[in-house]
């Protein structure tokens, strides 16, 4: 009787000890949450509010920056859409990411099914060679690369883009599609081939569907590096309406020393958060694709 | 049905003895597989030679034409103190963030695995670095960075602990913190999502038995966390390292190597001289630094993997 007690004494003892821990560990978790999304987020959070500033409101060193202190304005974000190429350049990556997402897949599909499927004693190797060629990075590649460019007439064209980055894009895709590929059950490909149809038709009617999701993931991926990419655009294109997003924004929104802060910014988080919340919707996939690559199927 | 079984067999069996459907694999894996691989030729090994070939040359983009320089060129570009400078700042850059990306990688990465509130939120503002264009951050960390403008420091006047402006881009030690900074802020959450595919692939069986045996969380830590992860975290400092060591984008938008050069790494400097300055032989040269270390970092990488798929 007497140790039952003690027993639950000791009990209720311990169940608060580990409350207390639980408590602490769950504030520990929201507050570094709130530090890490706060830091991440806040020269996008800061811009946000910049590009509805008023001139004369920004440019006062004695005003917060973070308040409103005089009316909100929607002048400069009209400016950038109006006045500015600004989307002159979104349609230029978009069509340019586009294209280099169907290059992408047109080439990256049939290399990652050779890889996932049709085993030769090759596949490992040549698939690590093919990722490897990811960590070649334009730095090293874009002075031989902007003398071909000049060499075939492209140069100065946003065609060129679409030349160089398929580079870029197929060997990522082609590592995340191998995985996706894999994931297909084996039984599946060879029930369609005993319905009838060949090896390739197999791959397109059979496999293909199965690993639609994979490859939405990868179309958005390699979207997402194709609008990202700096060095290359820089180098090949020197007119404002051939430009993308990426360099057109830093090069053509600041003149000389004159910077178009409110645009600049909106133009900034006009870009972001779109991107942003398309990747997050693909966040797990891709983390799967990249692990799914890397194991022996 | 029977039939059909019968059939599939008999295929399989086609098949492990090497028939024509056997046949037609082999080729099918190299006809599928080449087009990437002759792309990949074409635009990445054969400008990489080339690359090579202009740095023993005195292509200028005014005169185009091929002529062997030997190692003139070398010798122009090693001559220049700014290259030396950029070397250093290269090294310095992607230590000091390969370092910083790790260890805050691995806190986001512990943060993104766990459970609360508002997750979704959390998870889309921490990516936001990552997945925008690294030339639109950097504007965003421009105008933040701004001499008199900035942000950070009207905070720091009103707590009075400035006077004035920092210039965070205008000072020499300043400015290479400022470009670090950005390269880790841009770059933790991507060590994070590599390190996250690393901690969900740990048996979750494995850390309960422990506890089970008894295990304390740092006992846990140090005998199955830190081990099974530390094969992902070196290949997400490599993709760090290869990410920094390799970028102009930051230091180009936000400094273009300034104050005095103090900023400039290999890759701006070789942009700067082989496309603003029309020097491609000297551009390459510079570039061509990057690759040993590169090699280096590839090789590290396949390392880790290696010991991945072992455990």
């Amino acid at each position: 009787m007497a140790a039952e007690v003690v027993s639950a004494a000791q009990a209720e003892r311990l169940r608060r000890r580990y409350a207390r821990r639980h408590v602490l560990a769950r504030t520990g978790v929201y507050l570094t949450a709130l530090l890490a999304a706060f830091v991440c987020a806040a020269p996008f959070l800061w811009g946000l509010v910049t590009a509805f500033k008023q001139n004369r409101d920004l440019y006062n060193p004695q005003n917060s920056p973070f308040l409103f202190n005089l009316p909100a304005t929607s002048d400069h974000v009209l400016y950038l859409f109006q006045q500015t190429p600004f989307v002159t350049f979104v349609w230029n990556t978009l069509w340019v990411g586009l294209l280099v997402v169907g290059i992408t897949l047109a080439l990256g599909l049939p290399a990652a099914y050779s890889l996932a499927r049709l085993n030769r004693p090759w596949s490992g190797p040549m698939g690590i060679a093919i990722f490897f060629v990811y960590l070649v990075p334009p730095s090293l590649l874009f002075l031989s690369l902007s003398r071909i460019v000049v060499a075939v007439g492209l140069q100065d064209s946003t065609w060129s883009l679409v030349l160089v980055y398929p580079t870029i894009t197929i060997p990522v895709s082609v590592w995340l599609l191998t995985g996706f590929l894999k994931a297909v059950p084996r039984d599946v490909e060879e029930q369609a081939m005993v319905d009838g149809y060949s090896r390739l038709g197999a791959f397109v009617r059979a496999v293909l569907p199965l690993a639609f999701p994979g490859i939405v993931a990868v179309v958005v991926f390699a979207f997402t590096l194709t609008a990202s990419e700096f060095i290359y655009a820089l180098a090949f294109i020197s007119p404002s309406t051939a430009k993308g997003v990426s360099t057109g924004v830093p090069t053509e929104l600041i003149r000389g020393d004159v910077f178009f802060w409110q645009s600049l910014q909106a133009a900034t988080v006009a870009v972001a958060v779109p991107i942003a919340l398309v990747f997050n919707l693909f966040l797990d996939r891709f983390i799967a694709g990249f692990t799914m690559g890397a194991v022996k199927g | 049905m029977a039939q059909v079984t019968v059939e599939r067999e008999a295929r399989r069996v086609d098949r492990r003895a090497g028939g024509t459907l056997a046949d037609r694999e082999g080729f099918l894996a190299w006809a599928m597989l080449l087009p990437s691989v002759v792309y990949i030729v074409a635009l990445v090994a054969i400008p990489f030679g080339l690359a090579i070939a202009f740095s023993f040359s005195d292509v200028t983009a005014g005169d185009p034409s091929y002529d062997w320089a030997g190692l003139a060129t070398f010798r122009r570009a090693l001559a220049d103190p700014v290259f030396w400078r950029s070397l250093s700042n290269t090294f310095v850059f992607t230590v000091v963030s390969m370092a910083l990306i790790v260890v805050l990688g691995k806190v986001l990465a512990n943060l993104l695995v766990a459970d609360f509130r508002g997750k979704w939120l959390v998870r889309f503002l921490v990516l936001l670095p990552w997945t925008t264009p690294v030339a639109l951050s950097t504007v965003a960390w421009l105008w933040t960075l701004d001499s008199i403008y900035s942000p950070i420091d009207w905070v720091l006047r009103q707590l009075g602990l400035l006077d004035g402006n920092t210039y965070w881009l205008g000072k020499p030690g300043l400015a290479m913190a400022s470009v670090i900074a950005v390269h880790v802020w841009r770059l933790t959450p991507l060590s994070a999502v590599i390190i996250m595919a690393g901690l969900v692939a740990i048996p979750k069986d494995l850390d309960e038995a422990a506890r089970v045996d008894g295990a304390g969380w740092w006992r846990r830590m140090l005998e199955i966390t830190i081990p099974l992860t530390l094969p992902v975290v070196a290949v997400a400092a490599l993709f760090g390292a290869v990410l920094t060591f390799t970028d102009m984008t930051v230091v180009y938008v936000l400094t273009r190597g300034g104050p005095t050069n103090a900023t400039q790494v290999l890759a701006s400097w070789a942009f700067i001289r082989g496309i603003e300055g029309g020097d491609v032989a000297q551009g390459a040269v510079i570039a061509l630094f990057l690759f040993p270390l590169l090699l280096a970092a590839a090789v590290a990488i396949l390392r880790a993997v290696r010991r991945m798929e072992t455990l």
